[in-house]
Order: C-alpha cells, then sequence, then structure tokens
C-alpha cells in the first residue's frame, strides 16, 4: 500500500497555486492520473520520486516512510528507487540501448527479455539519436523497469508510440505489472489512451 | 638554438592542464548545480584572472608567497618550499591565471544538460558520483577536449604574470614567451621567430585539432 498526503506550492503565471494530493494506491495497482495543463501532476510525481520536496507532507510505502516533513525524513531517489519514465524520455546520449539496460541492471536474461518486449533488439547497439520517437519512448520505459521497481512513475510514456506498438506495450507491460507486483501511477493528457490498463484514476485539479 | 624554453612552457602548459583538470572538474560541477551566494562569490573569484591585468595578478602573487612576507615566510620556514623565481612559482600562477579557462567550458557544458538526465540515474539507484563518470561526464566530451585545449594554449602564451612570479631565470623560469621577449631586446629577431613560429605552430594545431573533433562529434555515424 502506497499513502500519499502531500501539500506543495507550484509556480505558476497567476500567483501562486497549491498541489494537494491525498491519496492511498494499494499495492500492484494501476492508476492514471489526468487534469488540466499546469496543475502539477508531474510535479506530483517527481515528489513521490524525491526529485522535488514538498512543504508539507508523508509518502509510505509499504510501510516504509519516504517522507515525513514533520520527522524530517526525505529519503533520496537513490534510496527509494522509484522507477521513472520521464516524458523528455531523458536517455544518456552516450549509452546504446544495451548500455542503457546494463546501467540499470547486471540481470542479462531480464535484459534479453526487455529488449524483446519493446522490439527493441535489432537496435541494441544504436543510440538514443538513432531512433524513432517511438523507439525512444520504449527505451525510457525499458529502463525504469530494469531495475524492477516496486512503484513505477510514468509521465506521458505512451504519446508518441503509434497506436498498433501502444496497444502491443500495453498488453506486455499489464504482464509484468503483474509479476513484479508493481504499483503504477501514470500522468496522461489522453485518459482513454490507458482504458484496459488502468484500474482507477485519480483527478488534479 | 636553445629549445630549453620551448620544452619548459610544454612541461609548463602540460602540468597546469592536468592540475587543473583534476581539480577543476568538481569545482565546474559545483557550481553548475544551483546558486547560493558562496558560490557566486567563487565564481567571481575564478573569473577574475579573465579581466585582471596579468601584471597585478603576478605582483599579489609576488607579494603573497614573497619568502620574506606571510604565506611565502610559513611555507619556506615549514616546509622548504618556495615558489617565487621558482618553476613551482610559474605552476602556481598558471594555475590560478588559466583556470576561467578550464572550469568556464565544462560548467556551461554540465548547466546545458537537461536536469532530467542526472535524475533519471538518480532512480536507477546511482549515486552522484556514477552519475557524474557514467553519464554527465561523457555528455560533455566537446566541452572538456575545449576546455582543455583553451587551458594548455592559453598557458603557452603567458607572460605578464609568469614573468612577475618567476623572473628570466635560464632553465628555470624563462619560458618561450618571455625568451621572445628577451630576444627582441637583444634584437636577437632570428630566435625570437623561431621561437614565435614553434608557439604559433602548437596552437594552431591544438585548435585545429578542437574543431576537427567537435565536427566529428556532431557528425558521428550510426554505431
Amino acid at each position: 500500500m502506497i499513502s500519499i498526503d502531500i501539500e506543495k506550492k507550484l509556480k505558476a503565471y497567476k500567483g501562486q497555486q497549491v498541489l494537494r494530493v491525498k491519496e492511498q494506491f494499494p499495492t500492484g495497482s494501476i492508476t492514471k492520473i489526468y487534469g488540466p495543463s499546469g496543475a502539477g501532476k508531474t510535479t506530483f510525481l517527481k515528489t513521490i520520486a524525491g526529485f522535488t520536496e514538498p512543504e508539507k507532507g508523508e509518502i509510505i510505502v509499504d510501510n516504509a516512510t519516504w517522507l515525513n516533513t514533520d520527522q524530517k525524513i526525505n529519503l533520496s531517489p537513490q534510496k527509494r528507487m522509484a522507477g521513472f519514465v520521464f516524458q523528455d524520455y531523458a536517455l544518456f546520449p552516450n549509452m546504446t540501448v544495451l548500455q542503457h539496460l546494463e546501467y540499470a541492471t547486471t540481470d542479462t536474461t531480464w535484459i534479453t527479455h526487455l529488449l524483446a518486449m519493446g522490439k527493441l533488439e535489432p537496435f541494441a547497439t544504436h543510440k538514443p539519436e538513432y531512433l524513432s520517437g517511438g523507439q525512444q519512448q520504449r527505451l525510457a520505459i525499458l529502463r525504469a523497469l530494469a531495475v524492477k521497481p516496486k512503484l513505477l512513475l510514468m509521465d506521458e510514456p505512451f504519446s508518441a508510440l503509434d497506436p498498433e506498438n501502444k496497444s502491443a506495450l500495453i498488453t506486455e507491460l499489464k504482464v509484468v505489472f503483474e509479476e513484479l507486483s508493481t504499483t503504477v501511477l501514470i500522468v496522461t493528457h489522453n485518459p482513454q489512451e490507458l482504458d484496459g490498463l488502468t484500474d482507477r484514476e485519480l483527478r488534479i485539479c | 638554438m636553445d629549445l630549453t624554453p620551448i620544452y619548459l612552457t610544454l612541461k609548463l602548459a602540460g602540468i597546469t592542464t592536468l592540475l587543473l583538470l583534476v581539480t577543476g572538474l568538481p569545482v565546474a560541477w559545483c557550481l553548475s548545480r544551483g546558486r547560493s551566494f558562496f558560490k557566486i562569490a567563487l565564481e567571481a573569484i575564478i573569473t577574475m584572472p579573465l579581466v585582471l591585468p596579468p601584471s597585478v595578478l603576478g605582483f599579489y602573487l609576488l607579494l603573497a608567497f614573497s619568502p620574506q612576507h606571510g604565506i611565502g615566510k610559513w611555507l619556506e620556514e615549514t616546509f622548504n618550499l618556495q615558489f617565487v623565481f621558482s618553476f613551482k612559482g610559474l605552476v602556481l600562477a598558471s594555475v590560478i591565471y588559466s583556470m576561467p579557462f578550464m572550469i568556464g567550458p565544462i560548467k556551461s557544458a554540465l548547466q546545458q544538460l537537461p536536469v532530467s538526465l542526472s535524475q533519471a540515474s538518480y532512480s536507477l539507484g546511482k549515486s552522484r558520483w556514477q552519475t557524474f563518470i557514467k553519464v554527465l561526464l561523457p555528455n560533455i566530451k566537446p566541452s572538456l577536449l575545449t576546455a582543455i585545449v583553451l587551458t594548455f594554449a592559453h598557458t603557452l602564451g603567458e607572460f605578464g604574470v609568469v614573468l612577475m612570479i618567476g623572473g628570466n631565470i635560464p632553465g628555470v623560469t624563462r619560458v618561450a614567451s618571455i625568451a621572445v621577449y628577451d630576444s627582441v631586446e637583444q634584437m636577437d629577431y632570428h630566435t625570437a621567430n623561431v621561437y614565435s613560429l614553434i608557439l604559433f605552430a602548437i596552437t594552431f594545431v591544438l585548435v585545429i585539432a578542437v574543431f576537427i573533433f567537435n565536427k566529428y562529434q556532431l557528425k558521428s555515424p550510426l554505431e
């Protein structure tokens, strides 16, 4: 079970806005998060990952406290190890597809499985600049999965995929999420695209 | 033809570049992350040699490390170290004088990398050090090379600051730029011309190499 209760000020064009989220996510659940632009969806994910700190709040993941502002507990992103799929992919330009996965894990069987799942075997020795947008996005997802995270945070993870690839990948991801009992939070601007994958939803506004 | 000044110059530039690479990388990394008054002040001090007349910097270094006063006196009495009119002094002055040329390009390149690159690495459980070595550093290779070559080439051309702290001692502190000046003063234009030509050629080759390398980086074939 993941329990989140946070309050964070957001920089907004018109004055200041506050992001307030109080929610519980059962282990293994897949939640789509949607809401208007600038509402703080990405900030919410980054706060959970430990990239940014809220003014007030608490994050508890499987009975472990990741954040408690009252008790001044704030685990580093390295200790939280939440898988993160960035909106801009954040791929490492110096690494090939294979090196991305090898950087994340030493489990070669898992790497082979991930490459097959993302249909990226033929591109294993290619660097990101020589991949299409869709291939880059799949690599970003595979890299986040490489560490077998308990919690996976995905920011617009399917925006660059064509319907065929998206559907195939979503089917495979669902199996992997079940195998790993991963709790997944997916930010999307198009909630319908996740129908069939997610079992819960959260609107941030 | 005495080539010792050329040898001394290359030795000085090599040592200075190596020292600045080792010390400059962590400083550039630190300066590229966030802002604070301390960092602004540190950056201002590092940038000072760019705008300060070399003779002024050399004068203060001469005063600071003179065996008659303060730090210089303490260093000589405690460690038997003398920086004034010695090769060690030239290295110290060069490191301070060329610092902005090493730190500036590296800091700018690090700042231009998206912050999400580091965050992605942290989310995989990698430490700041691992992230710096495996992710950040390889992605600023062209700027790193530019910084190394700029530092080396700038040290080759130092004059005022090395003259102030090192003087003109043959075989010890008489580097090529000083040898050129000395030869011209003695109306020995031939020697001045040879030293100048060698310095010109070395610098030209270095700068050309950087341009070729950086162009190659941009047009790297499919790997």
